[in-house]
């Protein structure tokens, strides 16, 4: 098995593919879901509804809450794939109850941004 | 991971979504840090309780959380930004006192016992040797393990908060014996033997280490020095546990040169305008040296001395805080020096400490410069 599931869930979506690792706590606004870090290559999208797809994350672990704050606000991903864990990612989506799941180097490189994909954060899936 | 029956069950939700948030936390953090099971915590000791480090989004989160959680084992919590008895003789805004004081009352719904302390190991009974705990403040994991022989990674606030909602926590790193084990040794080689060489000592090992180290050179370690080493390691990396005495594996030497560039990073002035003594906070036993090192002295600067609340009772039984206030001294409780919004560059440039963990988040968190000298010098110098 390639995929290692942090956070348990079955969702499908389109796939929002950054290049940049995140910091939830400094890069997304947490009433719009949106990226308001400028020098972040997805800068002025909006997380909502899509599977996003980046590296890890990075910055203070109080990011976890705004994780929770964007899934309170209705304006969460569906689900989140990643390259390598990190603690801040992995409590916030396990607050939030968002899936989450790290990918191998293969199956990361294999999703394309805008493509849509069915996670399967039961089995360990992404189809 | 494997779950027992009713882990598996609270994951799914049968006895509610709080329960299933906080085992939905474990297995996450769990699986991220290769645990096989959850295990039994007798304590959970939290961090994330000062507004300044945990924000809107976190306040927000606990007031709804509290509606109908309750903690199910003994859970302590970290100090908070100021204490509620005397936050009127500063100049703080109503809403960071409003926002303090919902999340003080959201952990006290949840059955938190309102220590607002950085030192838990100091202030309260421990359970016997080797006993499983989830402390989420750092210098009070790495003192649980290396000195009071309890286990515990260092947690956390997530973590801790989920420990203490379930009593459990995932079976990793420094909670197996092996891991325990250093295999790199800093062998202490400097003269210096006060609590800010201490305090220097622990922030140099934290960056080299991994989870835990072996510290050699070292005959004896009071309780001050030790404090300081716990604090100055958990502020560096990631490392949560120390031994003093054989050497281990390859052996890196923390000599004079090493000591002084590692107070050259940290120290970024010659003076300041205010002192500050207590990160860790002060045990009865550093305010009562204190109070007599200050007699027949004042400060010739405002002095802070953050201590936990239940010390600062004793200590004005005792006559200490008397002294420590005859000398010009703020004897401060339910607060410690980090984060604190009491210390703001608005009104201050530069702030003389012996923490090192105290510098690291002056500099870092309040934007002032820092004057990091040992308390026998701070005597010397700021007071008349």
């Amino acid at each position: 098995m390639t995929i290692k599931v942090i956070v348990k869930g079955k969702v499908q979506g389109i796939a929002l593919v950054a290049k940049n690792p995140m910091n939830f706590l400094g890069a997304v606004d947490k009433k719009t879901g949106k990226i308001r870090d400028e020098k972040h290559d997805l800068f002025g999208k909006s997380l909502a509804e899509k599977i996003l797809v980046f590296p890890y994350g990075v910055g203070s672990s109080v990011g976890a809450y705004t994780i929770y704050s964007i899934k309170s606000n209705k304006c969460a991903p569906q689900a989140m794939i990643c390259l390598k864990v990190d603690l801040t990612t992995a409590s916030g989506c396990a607050l939030a109850n968002i899936p989450l799941v790290l990918a191998s180097k293969d199956e990361y490189d294999f999703i394309k941004d805008g493509a849509k994909i069915i996670l399967d954060a039961e089995n360990g899936k992404i189809l | 991971m494997d779950l027992t029956k009713d882990e598996e069950a609270a994951l799914k939700g049968e006895q509610g979504e709080t329960l299933a948030l906080a085992y939905r936390v474990l297995v996450a953090i769990g699986e991220a840090t290769n645990a096989d099971h959850l295990l039994p915590v007798e304590w959970a000791h939290l961090s994330g309780i000062n507004y300044n480090t945990i924000g809107d989004a976190g306040e927000e989160f606990l007031a709804k959380l509290s509606k109908d959680a309750k903690f199910k084992i003994k859970t302590t919590v970290n100090p908070m930004g100021f204490d509620f008895d005397t936050v009127a003789r500063y100049d703080l805004d109503d809403e960071f006192i409003t926002k303090q004081e919902s999340i003080k009352n959201s952990y006290e719904k949840m059955g938190a016992i309102q220590s607002f302390s950085c030192i838990p190991y100091e202030i309260f009974d421990l359970p016997k040797i080797g006993t499983h705990v989830s402390f989420a403040e750092s210098n009070a994991a790495i003192y649980a393990n290396s000195i009071s022989k309890l286990k515990t990674n260092k947690e956390g606030a997530f973590s801790a908060l989920a420990s203490a909602l379930t009593g459990k926590s995932p079976f990793s790193d420094l909670r197996k014996d092996e891991t325990r084990d250093p295999n790199l040794t800093i062998r202490m080689k400097a003269d210096k033997k006060d609590e800010l060489a201490f305090g220097l000592l622990g922030y140099y090992s934290g960056k080299v280490a991994g989870s835990s180290i072996a510290i050699s050179g070292i005959s004896e370690l009071d309780r001050r020095s030790c404090k300081s080493l716990c604090a100055g390691m958990g502020t560096s990396g990631a490392c949560g546990m120390f031994t003093l005495g054989d050497a281990k594996g390859e052996t890196i030497d923390f000599d004079k040169k090493e000591m002084q560039k590692t107070h050259d990073e940290l120290n970024t002035a010659d003076s300041g305008d205010i002192i500050t003594l207590g990160s860790p906070q002060l045990g009865l036993d550093e305010i009562s040296d204190l109070a007599g090192m200050l007699e027949g002295r004042s400060f010739k600067k405002r002095c802070m001395v953050f201590c936990p609340r239940a010390i600062q009772e004793q200590s004005r039984k005792f006559g200490y805080a008397k002294e420590i206030e005859r000398a010009g001294g703020e004897v401060l409780y339910d607060c410690c020096i980090c984060l604190t919004p009491l210390i703001d560059k608005k009104n201050v440039d530069g702030v003389i400490t012996n923490s090192v963990k105290g510098a690291y988040y002056l500099r870092t968190s309040n934007g002032v410069d820092v004057n990091l000298k040992s308390l026998s010098q701070i005597i010397k110098e700021e007071t008349k």
